[in-house]
């Protein structure tokens, strides 16, 4: 985007003399806000590889060496965390390919049909409140609603005769719905914002031909939408993986079968004698490596989608 | 619509002319785009909003109530209903607490990583060579789960061994409980929110800059003003929608910064020195089964956050930007 307005790098520097003293000034202050936002995952990398005793006699940046490397913390951490890493998989997937579908057809329907300004104005409002809105207004009434209104624990009797299902799977279907109810506002944000970039010719074009609105979607829009549904589905799946509150609230217990790996990691390495930083530091870049290896191949797109939430 | 299809087809062989009449309003309308459209957005319209406002509504009412405990649901009988919650929590003091630590976290997380975010965008805008990759190394802790970074954290700030008091034993500073000292704690958690966010500042601000042309830049300069001048008289005025932008997301996440807190402590109950409404809410709720009682803090959490985002769709609605 910088290269459409600033034809070449560093045009600034032909009109300013003192940029040599500049630059170095610049490199000084840009390599350390670099140590500045590793630091801290460095120092997980190299703790989650230490013996114990390594941790306590090396400083934190130090890589492990020698007797000190082990991979024991890892072994233990991807045991600890495997059963929540699959409920997570389970739960973010579908939820996310419903969120970005039905966020698409909303932001259709509220920029490409015209169906009278005022009313879709208003429509457009209400999703957007419902973006910002804190989930602790919503967090009693979901709980209620999940435990005494729709018990799909019971809803679902049957399927819990399966024998690789458990009752409380249920909590993680519950989840998945909840976080397709509350992801629903973003995704229609990001999407609306894409949509009004795209020409109104070519919508135009196919309503004269006759085309339907549904026909229009499909054949449409849909197929223009490709690089934004990337956006969105990559920014949607990080959000959705690192949610933590409604898990907790939901499912209760990082002990329940249904638990997902950000539940199981805020309690794991600890016991009477204190936190295992090693153990801990394994589960925490563990339960990220999903969302770091995304960010490693798409972090355009996830700025892309940050940016365009406002 | 498959009903009205069926009415239509009747009233073709039947039908005096006012029903006929009707009958094509109907099949017009059937066709209009807003009919044809009503599905597309109707059906995440509806989900969304019985999650949204259904579940503020329901809130609302349960905040009436004086539900408690493992019962069967709340009780909504009218005169069950009454405003003593509310009354309850002006007169906590832990809720005043509470609101006072929650204000500060609000104030100087969103200033502080503004500032910086800032500063860090303007840097990386000044034409350097890989940008990209810097930008993304900045961005970095921002595409982690709070339960992750608050495990980071955790040991950063580790009394024998973390890396912050390595730093600042290095100086003869220290060691610091950072976690243990209800004084130094809340600091500590806005300074790593801090580095947590303010990649995110730096990409909003970023993307504010590279909006504007650059030949106000350059005829600043050809009047002679310095660079940190021009950005200080010329840019930086011309950032106010990215900075309001900025900073609505960063106060909404203040106001409900639980999962950090909640994965640092890895309990309902967080230090004294770092308690804010958003996890009191969420511990009366569901640690001690104060529903009602939670309901209303939660009503109150609501009330602060809409007082920013209203102003903010009115500012951005007058700004065309909606």
């Amino acid at each position: 985007m910088s290269k459409a307005t600033r034809p070449a790098d560093g045009s600034f520097a032909d009109v300013l003399p003192e940029l040599d003293y500049w630059k170095i000034g610049l490199s000084l202050v840009i390599t350390f806000f670099f140590a500045f936002f590793l630091a801290p995952i460095w120092t997980g990398i190299v703790t989650s590889f230490k013996t114990s005793g390594a941790v306590t006699a090396t400083t934190p940046l130090t890589p492990p060496l020698g007797d000190g490397f082990t991979v024991e913390k890892w072994a233990r951490a991807i045991d600890h965390l495997s059963t929540g890493f699959i409920n997570s998989l389970i739960m973010t997937i579908p939820s996310t390919i419903a969120t970005v579908f039905l966020g698409s057809t909303a932001a259709y329907g509220l920029t490409l049909v015209d169906w009278g300004k005022r009313a879709q104005f208003a429509v457009l409002i209400l999703f957007l409140v419902g973006i910002f809105i804190p989930y602790q207004a919503v967090l009693v009434p979901l709980s209620d609603f999940w435990i005494n209104i729709v018990p799909l624990a019971e809803v679902l009797a049957p399927v819990w005769e399966l024998s690789f299902m458990e009752y409380a799977h249920a909590r993680l279907l519950s989840l998945t719905i909840t976080h397709i109810v509350y992801g629903i506002p973003l995704c229609m944000l990001l999407f609306r914002g894409y949509y009004l970039t795209l020409s109104d010719e070519l919508v135009e074009a196919a309503k004269i031909d006759g085309a339907s609105i549904t026909t229009i979607y499909r054949r449409v829009v849909l197929p223009l939408s490709k690089p934004m549904v990337g956006v969105v589905f990559i920014y949607q799946f990080t959000a959705i993986w690192n949610e933590f509150l409604f898990s907790l609230t939901l499912i209760g217990s990082s002990s329940s079968p249904a638990a997902t790996v950000t539940l199981v990691l805020s309690g794991l390495g600890t016991d009477l004698s204190g936190i295992d930083f090693g153990l801990r530091m394994a589960g925490a870049l563990f339960a990220a490596l999903p969302t770091l290896i995304i960010y490693a191949f798409f972090a355009e797109e996830f700025a892309q989608g940050l940016a365009a939430e406002n | 619509m498959a009903g009205s299809q069926d009415t239509v087809s009747e009233s073709q062989n039947v039908g005096t002319g006012a029903e006929r009449d009707w009958q094509t309003r109907l099949e017009v309308f059937s066709k209009s785009d807003f009919a044809r459209s009503f599905p597309y957005w109707f059906i995440p319209f509806s989900i969304m909003g019985l999650g949204v406002y259904g579940g503020i509504g329901y809130n609302t009412l349960i905040s009436l109530t004086d539900y408690e405990g493992f019962n069967e649901g709340p009780d909504f009988s009218p005169g069950n209903l009454d405003l003593e919650m509310y009354v309850q929590t002006v007169n906590d003091p832990w809720v005043w607490t509470t609101g006072k630590n929650t204000f500060v976290l609000l104030i100087v997380f969103t200033t502080v990583t503004m500032v910086l975010g800032l500063f860090l965008a303007v840097m990386l805008d000044r034409g350097i060579r890989y940008k990209e990759k810097i930008q993304t190394v900045y961005l970095l802790p921002m595409a982690l789960s709070f339960v992750v970074t608050a495990q980071f954290w955790l040991w950063m700030y580790n009394v024998n061994n973390g890396l912050i008091n390595l730093l600042l034993g290095a100086v003869g500073l220290g060691p610091y409980n950072w976690i243990g000292d209800p004084s130094l704690v809340l600091g500590a958690v806005i300074f790593a929110l801090i580095w947590q966010f303010s990649g995110y500042a730096m990409v909003v601000f970023l993307a504010g800059l590279q909006s504007i042309p650059d030949d106000q830049f350059e005829a600043a300069q050809v009047d002679g003003a310095s660079v940190l001048r021009t950005y200080w008289r010329v840019i930086i005025p011309q950032l106010k929608s990215s900075s309001v932008s900025a900073a609505v997301v960063l106060v909404i996440f203040a106001l409900k910064a639980f999962t950090f807190l909640f994965s640092m402590f890895g309990q309902y109950r967080v230090p004294k020195g770092t308690d804010i409404l958003a996890t009191l809410m969420v511990r009366e709720a569901f640690k001690l089964q104060n529903w009602a009682y939670a309901a209303a803090i939660a009503t109150i959490l609501l009330l602060m956050a809409l007082a920013v985002i209203a102003p903010y769709l009115h500012y951005q609605h007058k700004q065309g930007s909606l």
